[in-house]
């Protein structure tokens, strides 16, 4: 699965944000707009979308595009 | 002291017979019928598989694509209400004094749809898999929270719930509070999109609405002596109750002045109405009395007229034991014939009928009314819309738990 492919649609699908807005760095709250029930939803979306559990104090720890890819990439392989 | 004037300067509204106030009141005037097949689920094992769906409504016409999602659809139909009430307005939000503007906004359940997918999603993958955004979008006064944030609204703002009477409560507080200079303009009224599979099955249950699947065109029949229960609709109305000087100074187009309210409970029963309408009987009469208007001042009532046994009865009853002989001069009719019962939406839908009515000097019909019961003799305007000057015209709702409210409305003259 490309995992890299998957992230970024799934962050267009809960954000409604543009591909080319999601970059590496991108901060979900301070560029893509979104506020703390819509990082709830994101991250309920990565759990659903790659069958697994993220706990609360991981998830606190993913605040940009790269974080949620390095994370999910170590997490699913 | 003498109370402040409270008239309509503003609607809008989608219902299952047209997605504006044009259509809809072009709708109601040619007896346009909004019955359809469900198409919003399979109603295969469904007793009752039709009811009043909107057609064609397109939510992005008025919402961002991703906030909508974030709405169940009663927060749709709020929002693109609001959106064309407030362009009907012709109001300048720029110019408006934002925390004397309020708004009063009620559905009858909120987001069912929201709250049995939710449900799904929690019974199928455990608590984890419930929404962050499921409790406010099922919640019933989000839709007033939601009118507010668009358009910066500071004045009082929150929902009634009153079953099928919830927006004509709404739009008795907001006259109220407009009245008691708590506001100088709210946007008031109701929406409702209870076409789910619980609700259907519920109402079922309670054998409350119409099962003619056969005869689904005819089924909303209010007065008629086989009526069988009522149509369920969807959709909502938005008005723009505003104090008169205020409207008057930025010459804003008036389309009739709210005169009266009439709210009573019957203290009767939970879904049934008091014997011989006698909580509705009040409503009306306190309506009457607020406005210090006679009952032979009134021309028009656009009734409750759900198409339920007992609803029609009792209101025929309630109607006579206040207007005594004039009942039968009344011109009466229903407009739930024609779109069906919007539960917490139709105090609105059918404020903005009435003063449209008075507006066009046109009593929109009863349709499907073929052979009336024999004890619902008085003048329902069957099948066909009747020209008539009207002075005063009553919009009556009431709802399950025995919440009765009569709005009064007078042609505006200055």
């Amino acid at each position: 699965m490309d995992i890299e492919a998957k992230v970024k649609e799934i962050i267009m699908d809960k954000l409604g944000v543009e591909e080319s807005q999601i970059t590496p760095e991108a901060s979900f709250t301070n560029d893509l707009g979104a506020d703390s029930l819509d990082i709830v939803e994101l991250v309920m979306g990565f759990e659903s979308a790659f069958d697994i559990s993220i706990p609360d104090e991981d998830a606190e720890k993913i605040s940009t595009v790269g974080d949620a890819i390095k994370y999910l990439k170590e997490k699913v392989s | 002291m003498q109370k402040r004037r409270v008239v309509i300067t503003g609607m809008g509204a989608v219902t299952p017979i047209g997605n504006n106030i044009k259509d809809s009141w072009e709708g109601l005037i040619s007896g346009k019928n909004g019955a359809c097949k469900i198409t919003k689920f399979d109603t295969t094992e469904f007793a009752t598989q039709f009811a009043c769906e909107l057609k064609n409504f397109d939510p992005a016409d008025f919402i961002d694509k991703k906030e909508l999602r974030r709405m169940d659809s009663y927060t749709h139909y709020a929002l693109a209400s609001a959106a064309m009430a407030l362009e009907d307005s012709e109001l300048d939000l720029s110019k408006l004094n934002r925390e004397m503007a309020g708004v009063v906004f009620g559905s009858g359940i909120g987001g069912i749809w929201t709250f049995e997918e939710q449900h799904s999603a929690f019974v199928n993958g455990g608590p984890k898999r419930v929404s962050p955004f499921f409790v406010p979008m099922m919640i019933p006064d989000i839709a007033a929270g939601y009118i507010s944030i668009k358009y910066g609204l500071k004045g009082p703002n929150y929902a009634t719930v009153s079953a099928c009477a919830t927006s004509s409560h709404a739009i008795a507080d907001a006259f109220i509070l407009i009245q008691r200079g708590s506001a100088n303009l709210i946007f008031t009224g109701g929406s409702e999109a209870p076409i789910t599979p619980m609700s259907i099955a519920g109402f079922n249950s309670a054998r409350a609405i119409s099962t003619w699947n056969d005869r689904y065109m005819e089924a909303s029949r209010p007065f008629d002596k086989d009526r069988n229960g009522f149509v369920m609709g969807e959709g909502g109305g938005v008005l723009v109750l505003e104090e008169l000087e205020h409207a008057l100074a930025r010459g804003a187009k008036i389309y009739a002045e709210i005169v009266g309210v009439g709210l009573t409970g019957d203290a009767y029963h939970i879904t049934a109405p008091a014997p011989n309408g006698e909580g509705a009987a009040r409503a009306m009469k306190e309506a009457l009395r607020d406005a210090d208007v006679e009952p032979e001042e009134v021309d028009y009532i656009n009734a409750h007229g759900t198409s339920t046994e007992l609803n029609d009865l009792n209101e025929t009853k309630a109607i006579k034991s206040v207007f005594g002989e004039h009942a039968y001069k009344l011109s009466i009719s229903s407009t739930k014939s024609m779109t069906g019962h919007l539960l917490g939406a139709a105090g609105a839908v059918e404020a903005i009928a009435t003063i449209l009515a008075i507006k066009n000097s046109t009593i929109p019909p009863t349709i499907n009314l073929e052979v009336p019961d024999p004890e619902c003799d008085l003048n329902y305007t069957p099948k066909k819309a009747i020209n008539r000057e009207i002075k005063y015209a009553i919009s009556n709702t009431f709802g399950f738990g025995g919440h009765n409210a009569s709005l009064l409305f007078k042609k505006f003259e200055g």
